[in-house]
């Protein structure tokens, strides 16, 4: 049955799972792909976020003194950057992703919210890869995991709803605004110092509780719920992440939700502007 | 029809001219917004061009159904509506069981991935699922006769084996519908060959096949049904052999008024061909089985042409080609020739039966297509006593005429091996 569709209608999730081996073979390739011909191969998922942990180690904390809630400062900012690194790749990827694929839109069907979705996944990879690297880490500095780690994959869903909501976003605006392109370099760069990777969390929170604000504000961004919250699963500390994550879950609830509903009220026309 | 598995009701759908499919920006799209708030809730009155409008018919389960027309006549919008990778702006369409669209070959085929893997890639995206491409896949790669190549980067195949492994792992989607669009148009002679008697096999395995294509000739040989659509509309459904044949007889008849004003044309636009004339040079000026003409084509460019070269084919109403006329391939134009002006090409005898051929036109100039009108015209060619016996192949047996002589070979043995007598221009019988 074909017909304008007029509206929100469902979502066709059902659609989504009837072309599960798309999204499979789409993030096989892309994974594939990405390291093609390149000399260290997958070795570039770790060098990233540890050449990065190097240089906010100098930067941030020997030189700038900001400290790391008890932590080894490395440990402290390679954890926060394993998971912003794969949320940064996932964003930037999926916003992409459509216009990236616009030979595909334009010749087959298939649910358009397999390409975004396989460009998360494809970036969850990357964080498998440079993982056990915080291990590592953990046992140069003698830091013992606690058994809060069995909620680690919480907040890395978290992380991918976060991802996917604004990838969602940003991908269909991308198709008929290409100013979307050279803008996401530049939010995910500001939205990188917005998040508590380099700093605690409580380092604003006090701040804000300071100006007379409520501390949650610092939570409306909805990667200091995950990045909190990574930490806490991985070192235990800080001590309770959850009303920060919890403020942070509802704010990826609605980006994801209303991601979803723009994608796909404008997933009609993507092949014929794309 | 019993059993309909596409049923199209007033199927519509128009795109926006002016504003454009092109990029958007979004700071044009505020300061419109701010300069002109009311535009933006009149967006309607913008110019519009209806690629389908109000397009109903039904096609029954087994059938194999051509679809012609001009280019811009709405074929390839109506089977990407059909495969629902855009929408309907109005009208609806059922279309019952599982549908693949062919249309491209090769869709999603990732230069860095080998053979291998990009035939598992591809299969996905058309929409075969792992276990039947893994049980196809010998199939598929002795089909694209690349087992050598299996895994090699597509990157460093031929063109040719990147089109036959792209045509394989096509063919060997399993659907109940196919939609075809012109992916046969591809390739050197052989594979086409192939190609379509893989089509053949399509359709006699009692598949539903909607196909589009500008070969006439493929049209009639495999389509039982064929429909034509014109300016977006329905104009013409039928046996194929005669929705053909009337398309060819309309085209013919209609485009000889004024090839400037043809809108259906291919290329950079950089030059175009104003008029054609076709003249007999016999005295009398019929166009005969014998005769040679004259054809004159004119043509504006903004610029001096360099290195332009003129082609003139021309087909049977089936599509098949008689011959081509090619400025690059006899020479004689100068290499810059003026802006604006007349290029005439003089042939030899025709050597056509008598009947009515089309002539598609074309401008090449350095590696790009200029301007490109398919049947620009028509010829008629007048029967004639070419063999003063009054006998003559028609039309419907064949293409060509050639004059020619009998004789006995003599039965004395010395002369066995003497050429045969007569001048080839001359008719015996004269």
């Amino acid at each position: 049955m074909i017909e304008p569709t007029r509206g929100l209608s469902a979502l066709q999730l059902g659609d989504l799972w009837e072309y599960r081996e798309l999204l499979y073979f789409l993030v096989w390739r892309d994974v594939k792909v990405r390291y093609k011909q390149t000399v260290l191969g997958a070795l570039w998922a770790i060098l990233q976020p540890f050449l990065t942990m190097v240089v906010f180690t100098l930067l941030f904390n020997r030189i700038a003194r900001i400290s790391s809630a008890d932590l080894p400062y490395p440990l402290f900012s390679y954890a926060g950057l394993l998971v912003w690194t794969f949320f940064s790749q996932s964003l930037s990827q999926s916003s992409g992703s459509l216009v990236g694929s616009a030979n595909l839109i334009k010749k087959v069907y298939f649910p358009r919210l397999v390409i975004p979705a396989s460009a998360v996944l494809a970036a969850l990879v990357d964080f498998v890869v440079a993982a056990p690297m915080v291990a590592v880490l953990m046992a140069y500095y003698g830091v013992a995991p606690n058994p809060a780690l069995v909620a680690l994959p919480v907040f890395l869903l978290l992380a991918m709803a976060a991802a996917l909501g604004a990838g969602l976003w940003l991908a269909a605006l991308n198709v008929e605004y290409r100013d979307v392109r050279y803008a996401i370099p530049f939010v995910v760069q500001l939205w990188l110092f917005l998040t508590p990777v380099i700093y605690p969390a409580d380092t604003v929170i006090g701040w804000l509780e300071h100006k007379g604000l409520p501390g949650w504000l610092v939570a409306l961004n909805p990667m200091t719920g995950v990045v909190e919250g990574f930490r806490w699963a991985l070192f235990g500390a800080p001590e309770n992440p959850w009303p920060l994550t919890l403020v942070s879950a509802v704010i990826t609830g609605i980006l994801l939700v209303t991601g979803s509903l723009y994608f796909h009220s404008m997933e009609r026309s993507f092949a014929d502007i794309a | 029809m019993a059993d309909v598995v596409i049923r199209a009701e007033g199927l519509s759908k128009h795109y926006r001219l002016g504003r454009g499919p092109k990029y958007k920006n979004l700071r044009e799209s505020l300061t419109g917004l701010a300069r002109h708030p009311l535009r933006y809730l009149r967006r309607p009155t913008l110019e519009m061009i209806w690629a389908l409008s109000d397009v109903s018919f039904s096609v029954g389960r087994g059938e194999v159904v051509g679809v012609i027309g001009h280019n811009g006549a709405g074929k390839s919008t109506l089977l990407k509506i059909l495969s629902r990778i855009t929408e309907p702006t109005a009208g609806r369409a059922e279309v019952t069981g599982r549908v693949g669209s062919l249309l491209e070959v090769g869709t999603g085929f990732h230069s860095e991935l080998t053979g291998r893997e990009n035939i598992y890639l591809n299969g996905a995206i058309l929409g075969m699922r792992r276990a039947e491409i893994a049980r196809k896949f010998d199939e598929i790669v002795a089909f694209a006769e690349i087992e050598r190549f299996l895994d090699t980067q597509v990157k460093h195949y031929s063109s040719g084996m990147y089109l036959r492994l792209a045509f394989a792992v096509a063919a060997h989607m399993d659907p109940e519908i196919m939609l075809v669009d012109e992916v046969l148009a591809v390739g050197d002679a052989a594979f086409q060959k192939k190609c379509l008697g893989k089509m053949e096999q399509v359709a006699a395995a009692g598949r539903t096949v909607l196909f589009v294509s500008h070969n006439m000739a493929s049209i009639v040989s495999l389509c039982g049904r064929a429909i034509r659509l014109g300016s977006g509309k329905l104009v013409d459904d039928g046996p194929a052999q005669e929705v053909v044949q009337r398309y060819l007889q309309s085209v013919a008849t209609q485009e000889i008024v004024n090839l400037a004003d043809r809108r259906d044309r291919e290329g950079d636009g950089s030059v175009r061909m104003t008029g054609v004339r076709i003249e007999s040079l016999d005295r009398d000026s019929v166009i005969r089985p014998t005769s040679r003409l004259r054809v004159s084509l004119d043509y504006c460019s903004d610029k001096p042409l360099v290195y332009a070269k003129f082609l003139v084919g021309v087909y049977d109403l089936g599509g098949k080609g008689a011959f081509l006329l090619d400025s690059e391939a006899t020479g004689g134009l100068p290499e810059t020739l003026p802006p604006v002006g007349t290029v005439v090409c003089e042939t030899e005898p025709i050597n056509l039966t008598p009947g009515r051929c089309f002539l598609n036109l074309a401008v090449i100039k350095g590696a790009g297509m200029a301007d490109y009108v398919q049947s620009a015209c028509y010829l008629d060619v007048e029967p004639d006593d070419v063999f003063g016996t009054g006998k003559l192949p028609t039309r419907s047996w064949m293409l060509c005429i050639v004059r020619h002589s009998w004789h006995l070979q003599p039965s004395d043995v010395n002369g066995g091996s003497a050429p045969a007598g007569g001048h080839p221009g001359q008719a015996e019988a004269r």
